[in-house]
């Protein structure tokens, strides 16, 4: 409860400071002591004190697999504020509501790690999305970025009709919203209703646009690519990753496994494949690296979903650890990106001999997000994997899997070419020297996770 | 704690290399590193106590995995060949100049300690944590320090590479989750209970990942070309050590867990490997370049040892094992005389091709005769090394197959053909304008020939001590198959 609380009311009180504070680079140390802030309150409601013990009424419900995951979003956000703090001063004129946006979308993040309804579900969905259609749109002189807000906000919309339909109709089928009910209802050997299983389905679809799945994935490559790169980042990796987390609560414990309705196995194949087969591939034909990771997010996305396939304890272990992960390596990337002064792949050419540091540990990202041992990201995908293998019966699911993770090493070592093998001037912008041991600890981070991942698994367990 | 040293001295230096400056500091700082490193490895040779040989602490308990390390005869003997072959390749590559050559040699380090993790490793998960850490640093070199299609060909190289360790790593996850205790422990592996279909594409999975780094025909495509293209050091390494990861593997993890898919594939699999043998061998013979060349010598090479692995679970067999293992180590020393020299004309002269090269054993006496001893060593002549090893070889292939037996042997003729074409077109006959002018290598080089030389033959004469060192693994192996 902690975070979701704090994180509304950092939010006010940034937008209440915007008033008061003249000088923009002021916004990015309230921010990111808010964050620290929230941070600690969240781990202090993971070992039991809750500053406000508000009667949920059961909508919400914390346990650790969501706490934890507050954990990893704060702190990611943490550290995509200390990167890219600066580069959201320049997105465009409201440097402070930007910040606000950005807290409300952690409350909106907050909410979908521990909801029990499908009301709250929606909510947190809502808050969450509301937010991002502005910062999408925040560089306004930028045509691309009008078209890319219009375009998602356009296509969230429609989503959202989708996901309320679902719950109406599940509503409808099961007389309630509690998540315990549902699970009943479906996991009954007396057969569902059409109205459940159509509800479900079009909550499936729903739940895929956000964290696009193919083939409700279209909106992905241009919005990333039109959004401001700083949100692009942030959109692409803790905004992802909750949409992930709430998928998987959603269909957790095998939500309709009794059913014989919907091969929802096969479905969840289908989009698996399909996810991996379009990500991957169109990836490989990218110019732009900034358009090369909207895709690869998209790939990566496949990988997150075996976690939604398999259901048990190492997809949710798993996810939380991709989670981390993939969003460490991300914002790391694009922090550099974001210092480029070409997004193209020819941009990054001669980069090692400029900036050596910034090309080491892009070159650590990289190597994570392409599953490399010594990284972060090798146990990611091991473990979505694992929890497959574990099924059982669907090892050709992890066979495809693991061709599209070679086809990934080819577009994540574009870059590593680019920046080692050629030559060119890699220009960047000024880089300040706190920025450089930044990228350097969070690649240290991701080695770190990399070598000893136990260091992350154990704070599930607290 | 030998295990650990040999692992932890490479990679501290390594990194400590990195940040070395000028030119001859990370050459000696790599070297002494090298040294140190084998004295270590010599040391884990002669030791017997079981508490020096191993190592196994906790490394990620929820998922049963281990840091566990353990050096009998077979790691040994490839610890000892890896641990010798570095400063044998720094000390004769010591006058070449690499650009950033801290980086150079940090990375060298970093392939060291990757190689002997995989030959240490008796814990699945680590043993592939390592596999794939030694070809990082191996795609760096490559693609950093070599010739001008470097970047294209080491890229295939890495593709390939890493789309075989995929695919080991789903077989390596299944088996996990059918082991009683959930662990990656080497014993484990052993002891699970596969059906036969289960086997047969495990087999697959996991044999894939070996052909490709040894290479097996027709597996093999990446490997002339990253040859080719590596720096001549980087290419004495991956050859001389690299592709025993393969080898290893095999011996070490495929053909104890799967005893059932073996003799059940293993006609396939060794067809495979006579045909590259026979394939290989016919185009070294019309190769224009020495790397080319010895490079497809390689692939037959490794191709026999392919064959003699998979016809060792035949009746009287373990012979062609005890043959493989003593050619692993015989391979490298030969291979790695072969790149020296190779190095050495190429930095002197600037070019590597036959058609440019002639008469140089006029204006290098000592070079030509330390390189015919390597030659030799190559088509096993009686008193080399190689020839007790291959002999060996062909026994057991004899026992398992005539038909194979003989279609390799083509192979030994074939071999001297080349070879010897090799050290006609380089060093005898007149010189040519490239030649004219040429001197004798350095001392350096020499004596790191003249080392290998005393080894091949020495080995050659008297090899019982190898075939000592690595008796335990050849039996314990043979047990498993006799024992399904």
């Amino acid at each position: 409860m902690n975070a979701i609380i704090l994180s509304a009311i950092w939010g006010v009180v940034m937008m209440f400071s915007s008033v008061l504070v003249k000088n923009k680079g002021a916004f990015r140390h309230i921010a990111a002591l808010g964050l620290l802030v929230l941070l600690a309150a969240n781990i202090c409601d993971s070992y039991g004190p809750s500053f406000f013990p508000i009667n949920t009424h059961d909508m919400l419900r914390f346990d650790s697999f969501g706490l934890f995951f507050n954990s990893i979003a704060i702190a990611s956000t943490l550290i995509f504020v200390l990167l890219s703090g600066k580069d959201i001063e320049k997105a465009g004129s409201y440097v402070a509501e930007y910040f606000v946006l950005i807290f409300f979308v952690l409350c909106g993040v907050c909410i979908l790690s521990s909801f029990n309804t499908l009301l709250m579900l929606f909510l947190g969905i809502e808050i969450l999305s509301i937010p991002l259609y502005i910062l999408t749109g925040s560089d306004k002189r930028n045509l691309k970025s009008n078209e890319a807000a219009l375009k998602y906000f356009l296509m969230g919309s429609f989503s959202t009709g989708i996901m309320l339909m679902g719950i109406a109709l599940v509503y409808g089928g099961t007389g309630s919203f509690q998540l315990e009910v549902i699970r009943s209802v479906f996991g009954s050997y007396k057969g569902v209703s059409f109205l459940e299983v159509t509800g479900l389905l079009f909550l499936l679809v729903a739940m895929c646009f956000k964290v696009s799945a193919a083939p409700f994935h279209f909106w992905t490559p241009d919005v990333y690519d039109g959004a401001p790169a700083v949100f692009t980042s942030f959109m692409a990796t803790i905004v992802k990753a909750a949409g992930f987390i709430a998928f998987l609560k959603l269909f957790d414990a095998r939500v309709a496994d009794t059913s014989t309705a919907v091969n929802w196995k096969m479905l969840f194949c289908i989009i698996i494949i399909s996810t991996l087969l379009i990500g991957n591939i169109t990836a490989v034909f990218q110019q732009s690296v900034k358009r090369m990771l909207a895709y690869s997010s998209i790939a990566q996305a496949g990988f997150m979903l075996f976690a939604l396939f398999s259901l048990n304890d190492f997809a949710r272990e798993g996810l939380l650890l991709y989670a981390a992960a993939y969003s460490l390596a991300t914002i790391g990337i694009f922090a550099i990106l974001l210092k480029m002064k070409d997004y193209t792949f020819e941009g990054f050419n001669g980069l090692a001999k400029k900036q050596p540091l910034l090309a080491a540990a892009n070159t650590v990202f990289l190597l994570s997000l392409a599953g490399i041992p010594l990284t972060a990201g090798f146990f990611a995908k091991y473990y979505m994997l694992a929890s497959v293998v574990k099924t059982g019966g669907y090892t050709w699911m992890v066979v495809v899997g693991v061709l599209f993770a070679a086809v990934s090493a080819y577009y994540y070592f574009r870059v590593i070419q680019a920046m080692y093998f050629k030559d060119g001037e890699g220009r960047t912008e000024e880089v300040s020297g706190s920025f450089k041991i930044g990228v350097a600890l969070l690649a240290g981070l991701i080695i770190l996770f990399g070598i000893q991942p136990q260091a992350l698994l154990n704070w599930f367990y607290f | 704690m030998i295990p650990v040293l040999l692992i932890l001295i490479p990679v501290i230096t390594g990194l400590i290399a990195f940040f070395l400056p000028g030119e001859k500091a990370p050459k000696i700082w790599t070297l002494l590193s090298a040294i140190v490193t084998l004295g270590v490895a010599v040391a884990g040779v002669y030791s017997h106590r079981a508490a020096e040989l191993n190592f196994d602490e906790s490394w990620i308990p929820m998922l049963g995995a281990r840091f566990s390390l353990s050096m009998d005869g077979m790691a040994k003997m490839l610890c000892l060949l890896t641990a010798a072959s570095f400063p044998l390749v720094f000390g004769a590559t010591y006058r070449n100049d690499y650009p950033k050559p801290g980086n150079f040699y940090g990375l060298m380090l970093l392939l060291q300690a990757g190689l002997m993790g995989v030959f240490l490793a008796s814990d699945c998960l680590l043993f592939y944590f390592f596999w794939e850490l030694a070809l990082i640093p191996a795609y760096f070199l490559c693609s950093a320090w070599g010739g001008e299609r470097r970047i294209a060909v080491t890229f295939k190289f890495f593709v390939y590479t890493f789309l075989g360790s995929l695919l080991m790593l789903v077989a390596i996850l299944y088996i996990y989750f059918r082991t009683p205790d959930q662990s990656f422990a080497l014993e484990s592996f052993y002891n699970v209970q596969l059906t036969a279909k289960e086997q047969g594409w495990l087999f697959w999975a996991f044999f894939i990942a070996f052909a490709i780094k040894m290479p097996v025909f027709p597996f093999h495509t990446w490997q002339p070309d990253t040859y080719e293209q590596a720096p001549t050091a980087v290419t004495a390494i991956l050859s001389g050590v690299m592709v025993k990861m393969g080898l290893y593997a095999v011996i070490r993890w495929l053909l104890p867990v799967f005893p059932e898919a073996v003799a059940h594939f293993d006609h396939c699999v060794i067809w495979l490997a006579v045909a590259g043998i026979i394939y290989a061998s016919l185009i070294a013979i019309r190769q224009d370049d020495i790397k080319r060349l010895i490079a497809y010598s390689s692939i037959a090479h490794i191709g026999l040892m392919a064959a003699a692995i998979f016809a060792s679970h035949k009746a009287g067999g373990e012979i062609g094992l005890q043959g493989v293992m003593i050619q692993m180590f015989n391979h490298g020393v030969n291979v790695i005389g072969l790149w020296i020299v190779v190095d050495a004309i190429e930095q002197q002269l600037g070019s590597r091709k036959f058609s440019e090269l002639g008469g140089l054993a006029q204006r290098a006496p000592g070079l030509a005769i330390l390189f015919v001893i390597m030659a030799f060593a190559n088509i096993a002549l009686p008193l080399t090394n190689a020839f007790v090893g291959e002999f060996m070889m062909f026994n057991g292939l004899f026992r398992f197959s005539f038909a194979a037996a003989a279609v390799a042997g083509i192979s030994i003729i074939l071999a001297a053909v080349y070879t010897l074409g090799m050290v006609q077109k380089v060093f005898y006959g007149n010189t040519v304008p490239r030649t004219e002018n040429a001197v004798d290598s350095d001392l350096s080089v020499k004596l790191m020939l003249a080392i290998l030389a005393v080894v091949i033959i020495g080995l050659g004469v008297y090899p019982q001590p190898m075939i000592q060192l690595t008796n335990d693994a050849v039996e314990a192996v043979i047990t498993k198959f006799h024992s399904i």
